[in-house]
């Protein structure tokens, strides 16, 4: 009445459970112990004011349509002495909603002048969901957190950016 | 017509179909029970309608729909890369496979090939999908037949699979890395030790699932003999993936239908299994996992050095044209008939998806088993709820 | 114990403190087995840690799952037998507490020193099988109709072995009287050798491997949990109750684990009996409830360790275990016994 395969079921979950005694769970927890997620994590969307210019391509890229973006197009002076003035936009709203956004990643990747950028930052629920709506203010406080690109392996041919601070 | 007039007869219409499938059952003898939309044991919201004799089915019918959300046609309002984010989210656990059909298909539309590297790197991610949606599989079919340690172990392990896919893509479960004549990104630095260190790990996860699972007296009592499927009604059906390997048939998309990713460039072997009973499915699945590990190893041996996406122009207009792709999807063959005018958006693309295909063969295979049978079969038959409803 | 310690206590007072006793001998099982084995070691077999929160490393869990459930609605389906189904999770009660009263803890730590102690004991035992079947009955739902029907079977099969394990015991120790088996084993010797006395483990070692199996079943625990199938039933013929009847049918169950254990450690471990000291001490009233408490949680680690690991028997292979497997066997083993004890 052998029944090896039975007694090696029990030998598993025994291992298991002297392992789990002796070294520690593989659950940590949180929000005592907080585990750190990779760089590209995509936790929350950070803009670098500076860079941005009101084309307003990431708001129309976005699936969701979550970004609100509005500004003006203001006279700045020009660059030499008797020149013509310059037309410029500047930005007067820029809001994501992250309560629709679905953290594809759209918008970061069509900007064209690198003013969106993914940071791991998750820890930002709120109670209420208009709370969720991150105005430009917010956004510029979470390029704080962005980490710098990390290196590519070898044979790669693609060329690291880096991030504006 | 006013629109609450047609809401109006569009719910007398879903009422009728609901009566429909109530009153033919319940004219003839038996007890009808409703493995209904909520229930543990459907991996979603997924509808049974048995009609039982006793403990004994005489009657089974899968009532699918619960889960629509309208897939195809929202393909046809989007941009490209806005449907290759969405389409991550049809079979949620195979993450990256999700995207390459319909990547490919419109990469033959508009004849570009995607360098080398980036095809690697594709089979790579597509193999850690495989991997990780195949190792809750195991764990999950050994919680429908009552084990509840087998699926804390599975989901323990994976989570190395997931970091992995995390630290090149950013997304643990919905990628959204394909891009029509390459891949976003490339690897970062370190990631190629790092993951074969997960694989060392993936191998030993299969081997404790092994004595734990398959070993095990009682799972074998429970799953040798149980749901056989011969391969000609398997076929008939249009099964496919494990469940039709597990038949004896030897078809295998990765190597029987090349679409130029890396599978040709490694050495690996096509499982196979003669009987077509549950406990065949699950070792079948078992075994693609180890083999998958060994496919993942091989290629991080041999990555081309290279660039990671073609030259393609910024807005992205696919040519007319049709187009089918399929492939080897974790759950089966997962096929994308792409239909392009020329358009931002597509014109039509229709999901051929692996689960509804393999669904069709509930009625068939459930009559005359017992209720706990019902909840095994559906197990090894391995669907996901997204892939079957769309 | 209360002539050893000169203390005359009236009837209502030793009723009082028999009452205590047993709630006791109840209630204290049941909640260390829920906190160290179904919280603790469960999660330790599945590689994370179980409830931190909650008191030290999670000690307290479980009054915090009382108040939970106390404070939950009172829900009864429209359809329900309304009686029926409140009457049902104290049936199942009363077994349990019915079998504490046989149970020896010392040699004078017992209620009733029945001559046909373990008679008694199974008999009452089945008594559950009448609750698992009002509950699944009463509660108007499908799925607590297949869970009872299948209860109702699985336990009435699995009657037959536990009885027939006893047997072999009762033989060899020449009495029904549970005390007296206590006394069997402690008075007793291997070939002549009389340091750890007899535990009936040695000789009974195919009454005690059909005895666990038989709990197994008879505690509906996997892999003998076709009624309370999770995957396929939601919860069986417990679906419809929630909780303050929830929390009864639970404590019952792990009440009813802590009992079977006691019995199989009396039957077969020896009892509150340690070797080395004389079992007529006095000592024994002291340290013989802590002795049966360890012998009771080394034996029901090994049912929760069986519960983890294994998957669950289709419902007609379960009953074909006990009618052409474990049936079998116990006649034989009964008959062995029998011819062992006249030959030695």
């Amino acid at each position: 009445m052998a029944m090896p395969g039975m007694i090696k079921g029990l030998g598993v979950t025994m291992k298991t459970m002297v392992r789990t005694i002796t070294q520690g769970a593989d659950t940590v927890q949180y929000p005592n112990v907080k585990e750190e997620p990779t760089p590209r994590a995509r936790g929350v969307i950070a803009l670098h004011e500076e860079n941005c210019t009101s084309c307003m391509l990431c708001a129309r890229e976005c699936p969701d349509w979550c970004i609100y973006i509005e500004g003006h197009k203001y006279l700045a002076p020009p660059r030499r002495e008797g020149g013509k003035p310059r037309q410029k936009n500047a930005l007067d709203r820029f809001d994501i909603d992250y309560s629709l956004c679905m953290y594809c990643g759209i918008c970061v990747e069509v900007c064209p002048f690198e003013a969106l950028f993914w940071t791991p930052e998750y820890e930002y629920s709120e109670p209420k969901i208009a709370d969720l709506l991150h105005d430009k203010a917010k956004l510029g406080q979470w390029m704080e957190t962005v980490p710098d690109f990390e290196d590519y392996e070898a044979g790669s041919e693609a060329k690291k950016l880096t991030v504006p601070k | 017509m006013d629109p609450t007039q047609s809401q109006q007869l569009a719910y007398i219409a879903g009422q009728a179909a609901d009566a429909r499938v109530n009153v033919e059952l319940e004219t003839d003898e038996g007890m009808v029970l409703n493995l209904g939309p909520q229930h543990p044991a459907t991996h979603g919201t997924l509808r049974i309608v048995a009609k039982l004799d006793g403990e004994l089915v005489i009657k089974a019918e899968p009532i699918m729909g619960y889960m629509h959300r309208g897939y195809e046609k929202l393909t046809e309002v989007r941009t490209y890369p806005q449907v290759t984010a969405l389409i991550n989210r049809i079979d949620w656990l195979g993450n990256f496979a999700n995207e390459v059909p319909f990547i490919l298909a419109a990469e033959r539309l508009m004849d570009v090939e995607a360098p080398p590297r980036a095809q690697h790197i594709r089979t790579i991610l597509f193999e850690l999908s495989r991997i990780s949606n195949i190792a809750l599989f195991l764990g999950d079919m050994a919680v429908q037949l009552g084990a509840v340690t087998p699926v804390f172990l599975a989901f323990r392990d994976r989570e190395h699979v997931l970091n992995q896919i995390e630290a090149v893509t950013g997304g643990r479960f919905h990628p959204n890395f394909d891009r029509i004549g390459g891949i976003k990104d490339d690897l970062p630095a370190g990631w190629i030790e790092e993951t074969h260190a997960v694989m060392v790990k993936m191998r030993k996860f299969c081997d404790e699932i092994e004595d734990l699972v398959l070993g095990n007296e009682i799972f074998q009592a429970r799953t040798r003999g149980i749901g056989v499927i011969p391969a000609d009604v398997g076929l008939e059906y249009g099964l496919s993936g494990a469940n039709i390997r597990a038949s004896g048939v030897d078809w295998d998309l990765r190597r029987d239908n090349p679409v130029g990713l890396a599978w040709d460039k490694v050495d690996w072997k096509v499982w196979t299994h003669p009987d077509g009973d549950s406990f065949a499915r699950y070792w079948v699945r078992l075994q693609e996992t180890r083999e998958a590990t060994k496919i993942v190893d091989q290629l991080l041996d041999t990555m081309p050095a290279g660039p990671i996406m073609a030259k393609v122009p910024r807005i992205i207009k696919v040519p007319a044209g049709e187009a089918y792709i399929a492939t080897e999807n974790p759950l089966g063959e997962m096929g994308y008939y792409l239909v392009s005018q020329g358009e931002l958006t597509p014109f039509r693309v229709k999901i051929r998806s692996a689960s509804f295909s393999n669904m069709s063969i509930a009625p068939w295979v459930l009559q005359g088993t017992y209720v706990p049978d019902v909840v095994t079969i559906l197990a090894s038959l391995y669907f996901i709820l997204g892939d079957i409803d769309r | 114990m209360i002539s050893t310690f000169a203390y005359e206590l009236s009837y209502w007072q030793q009723t009082v403190l028999r009452v205590v006793g047993g709630l006791v001998a109840v209630l204290l099982p049941a909640g260390s087995f829920v906190y160290l084995y179904l919280f603790k070691m469960m999660s330790f077999m599945q590689s994370r840690l179980g409830p931190m929160e909650a008191g030290p490393y999670g000690s307290l869990q479980l009054l915090a799952e009382v108040g939970k459930f106390a404070q939950k609605e009172d829900l009864i389906p429209e359809r329900a037998d309304r009686m029926v189904f409140k009457l049902a999770p104290y049936v199942v009660l009363v077994s349990t507490f019915l079998m504490v009263i046989v149970l020896p803890a010392g040699p004078d730590m017992l209620m009733s020193n029945f001559d046909v102690g373990i008679y008694l004991a199974l008999a009452v035992s089945s008594i559950s099988v009448i609750g698992i079947l009002m509950a699944g009955w009463s509660s108007a739902n499908k799925y607590s109709l297949l869970g009872s029907l299948r209860a109702t079977g699985q336990l009435i099969a699995y009657e037959l072995p536990l009885v027939l394990a006893v047997v072999g015991v009762v033989i060899q120790a020449e009495t029904l009287n549970l005390q007296g088996i206590v006394f069997a084993q402690a008075e007793g010797d291997i070939f002549g050798w009389g340091g750890i006395g007899n535990p009936f483990i040695f000789t009974q070692f195919i009454g005690f491997a059909l005895f666990m199996v038989a709990i197994q079943a008879e505690l509906t625990q996997p892999p003998f949990d076709m009624p309370v199938a999770e995957s396929e039933l939601v919860t069986g013929y417990l679906t419809e109750y929630s909780g303050m009847r929830f929390l009864m049918f639970f404590i019952g169950e792990f009440a009813t684990a802590g009992v079977f254990s006691a019995m199989a450690a009396v039957l077969f471990l020896g009892g509150w009996y340690v070797p080395g000291i004389d079992p007529n001490s006095d000592w024994f009233n002291l340290l013989g409830p802590a002795v049966l408490f360890g012998k009771m949680m080394l034996v029901s680690f090994f049912i929760f360790w069986f519960r983890i690991s294994y998957p669950r028997l289709r419902e007609d292979q379960l009953q074909r275990l006990a009618w052409k497997v474990l049936i079998p066997i116990a006649l034989v083993n009964i008959v062995a016994t029998a011819v062992l004890k006249v030959v030695f």
